[in-house]
């Protein structure tokens, strides 16, 4: 076996522009969108909102405990029975960050079960209303605690966005994928997609083990 | 309502079922055993077997499982190694889940308290009694709860392994849907089965966490070991 | 169970004065164990109380259930004529929801052992939070207000430091700022020095002792140090068991204290120093 450099370096560009175009850009959507979902679900949970909070527990354990690939189909096959047609990447975002999400609640549950006690004590004793005792005192405490945590799933996301192309999202490995299928030689596309993984993903890691380092000393 | 022409699947649902779980087992055979070896690699002071260690691991968990499996599918036919493909799920999934569990194993050990490790120098006993009765018996319940995130993942990436032309439960799931439609229904199905399989693995976790703490004396509530997951282990529930 | 009437026992008797603080045969439980039973006591507008006792005894517990910290399991506590922990409705008092604890309560302020400032805002964010989100003020008024109480402490220099850049002793007098902000009727001190290094207690106990002599603000304190007690206190009530077993004026009881445990509890305290 051997390396056809040449080879290789034709088949990075097609491979960069789509890991820019829906990689990147699925991962970075997902995320946003499961930072906040995921708060809207902790904040639920936590204030123990009558009806919706058990529904949000079964609903974050139902969806932590089942394959996004499932969900994927799932939603790509029911949304537009249900009259939505946006397209592949909106469903795959819509998935990724709704099962991230479930993942950023429990982590947000941490970080607000990390905030001393003593600083709801003091919202009491200043007789802060709740949303502000929320949005002014636990919430900023809870997600500097937690924010090691959050780029880590952000990574672990980025490294799921492959599925996308069971719903023919032409992402990265799939567009390796296709390159190595038409001259039946994967081994380059496929170790550079492997590559582009690593080199998103690795400096990203160490970043944020110190980024850990530095709030668990702040 | 639709006719769904179930019935006729049922059993290559069943065989598709049957394959998953086999998948899974074999699955967390390997990688818990690839943690472990990889976590007392990792912790040694000689610089190779450390180093090592740590390349592995972190290769493995730096870069996607659909992309190692592909790899591995793909590429090591060519370096002359033939395998089944199940053979190469089970291999994937040992070398990519083993590699976060390495990071738990090591977490783990490392938590023990200081004085457990002195006490067991003070007795003289050998570096491997240490770590046999002594360190990992008290690492083992810290390990369950991440192992268990991580069992629970290798359950949820085992769909990845229609790639590799191996035939598990979502696969028949993708036939029934070529061939009837009915995508709701059976993508729906899908998820219920997979829930339940996932609270079973949670169930069994909880059990082996029991009594992993009782032999160390700290008992446990019976009601926690049908409790849902509690909160995720951040380590352990990366992909 | 007789229903109480909706308005304190001493107003019904028609005192002069009336209390500011009532406890009414509070009952206070943690699982099995008692910590208050029955406990009667009313506290004048103005007046300063020392809660002592050993560990265990309920004087924190007291303070805690004041700031609805705790919940009560048995009678009622009025405050400023008011029912704290329950509000009434037609001729019966039924447990108070959120909105008139939250009214009641903006009487009562609280300085924690722990201090428990934000850390997320400086030193005049911490102040100034509550006067804007609860009384209303406007940022400018709830500055100058924070300004002229930091300088009252002695803290005007630290307006725009972070609590973690303070030493104990100023973020507990930054503390007692925060809850002095919010113009309480009477505040609350659970062993305020308890946490501090020694050389940092005096200077919390001197802001204390001013505003002792400068406002008649009531005060209800929990602490070991007798002497501040001595010097600021109106009355000092002895604690054991989750009952009152004496109550006097620190001449008489640091004196001449009249109960055998009073007597046991001060020798041991005090011989600490």
């Amino acid at each position: 076996m051997t390396w056809d450099m040449d080879y290789a370096l034709d088949s990075l560009p097609p491979i960069l522009e789509a890991f820019l175009r829906y990689t990147l850009l699925a991962t970075v959507l997902g995320s946003v969108l499961a930072a906040v979902l995921g708060l809207v679900f902790a904040v639920i949970r936590r204030a123990h909102v009558p009806v919706l909070a058990p529904l949000t527990t079964v609903f974050i354990e139902f969806v932590r405990s089942t394959p996004i690939p499932i969900q994927l189909f799932f939603m790509f096959y029911v949304l537009p029975s249900i009259g939505i047609t946006l397209g592949g990447l909106f469903v795959g975002v819509l998935t990724l960050g709704v099962h991230y999400a479930c993942y950023y609640a429990e982590i947000y549950r941490a970080g607000i079960d990390a905030v001393p006690p003593g600083q709801w004590e003091a919202c009491t004793a200043l007789s802060l209303p709740a949303r502000y005792q929320w949005q002014r005192v636990v919430l900023p405490q809870a997600i500097r605690n937690v924010l090691p945590s959050l780029g880590n799933y952000v990574i672990s996301m980025f490294k799921e966005t492959p599925f996308l192309f069971l719903i023919s999202i032409p992402e990265m490995v799939r567009t390796a994928i296709d390159i190595g299928g038409g001259s039946f030689r994967y081994v380059e596309p496929l170790t550079i997609a492997g590559l582009i993984f690593l080199a998103a993903s690795y400096p990203s890691s160490v970043a944020l083990r110190r980024l850990e380092h530095r709030v668990g000393h702040a | 309502m639709a006719d769904l022409q179930f019935v006729p699947w049922v059993d290559n649902l069943l065989g598709g079922l049957w394959v998953t779980i086999y998948v899974t087992v074999l699955g967390a055979v390997g990688a818990t055993l690839v943690a472990f070896a990889l976590g007392l690699l990792v912790r040694m002071k000689a610089a190779l077997p450390r180093i090592g260690a740590r390349i592995v691991i972190e290769f493995f968990r730096g870069t996607s499982l659909l992309v190692q499996l592909f790899w591995l599918f793909y590429v090591l036919p060519l370096l002359g190694y033939r395998l089944t493909p199940i053979a190469v799920a089970v291999v994937a999934f040992s070398l990519n889940f083993g590699a976060y569990g390495a990071e738990v194993v090591r977490g783990a050990i490392t938590a023990v308290p200081r004085p457990q490790w002195e006490g067991a120098i003070a007795l003289s006993l050998s570096p491997v009694q240490r770590m046999r009765r002594v360190i990992i018996p008290q690492a083992l319940p810290l390990m369950i709860p991440p192992f268990g995130n991580l069992l629970i993942q290798l359950l949820k990436s085992t769909p990845l392994v229609f790639l590799v032309t191996v035939t598990d439960l979502a696969t028949v799931a993708d036939q029934y849907r070529a061939a009837e439609g009915n995508e709701a229904f059976i993508f729906g199905l899908l998820l219920v089965v997979y829930f339940v399989l996932a609270y079973l693995c949670t169930l069994l976790m909880h059990v082996l966490e029991a009594r992993a703490k009782g032999r160390l004396g700290q008992r446990e509530e019976r009601s926690k070991i049908f409790a849902f997951r509690g909160p995720a282990a951040q380590e352990g529930e990366v992909a | 169970m007789a229903t109480p009437d909706t308005t304190s026992p001493e107003a019904q008797h028609g005192g002069s004065g009336s209390p500011l603080i009532t406890f009414d045969k509070v009952v206070k439980r943690f699982g099995d164990h008692v910590v208050l039973r029955d406990l009667d006591f009313n506290v004048g507008p103005g007046e300063r109380c020392t809660l002592i006792g050993p560990s265990g005894s309920g004087k924190t517990t007291i303070l805690r259930l004041l700031m609805t910290l705790e919940k009560v399991d048995g009678g009622h506590i009025w405050v400023d004529g008011e029912p704290l922990s329950h509000m009434p409705k037609g001729d019966r008092l039924i447990p108070a929801d959120e909105k008139h604890q939250r009214r009641v309560r903006t009487k009562i302020g609280m300085v924690f052992q722990q201090f428990n400032l934000f850390p997320n805002m400086t030193v005049l964010g911490n102040i100034t939070e509550a006067p804007i989100r609860v009384l209303g003020k406007s940022r400018d008024e709830a500055e100058q207000d924070a300004r002229e109480l930091l300088e009252r402490v002695g803290l005007e220099a630290k307006v725009d430091a972070h609590p973690t850049q303070l030493s104990g002793g100023q973020q507990q007098r930054v503390a007692i700022a925060r809850a002095c902000a919010m113009e309480p009727k009477v505040l609350l001190l659970d062993e305020v020095t308890s946490a501090l290094d020694p050389e940092l207690v005096a200077g919390v106990l001197n802001v204390l002792r001013e505003i002792a002599e400068t406002t008649d603000i009531t005060m209800l304190i929990v602490t070991h140090e007798m002497h501040f007690a001595r010097d600021v206190s109106h009355r000092v009530l002895m604690f054991d068991g989750g009952q009152i077993i004496e109550d006097s004026p620190p001449e008489e009881i640091f004196e001449n204290p009249a109960h055998e445990r009073t007597k046991r509890f001060l020798k041991a305290v005090l011989e600490q120093g």
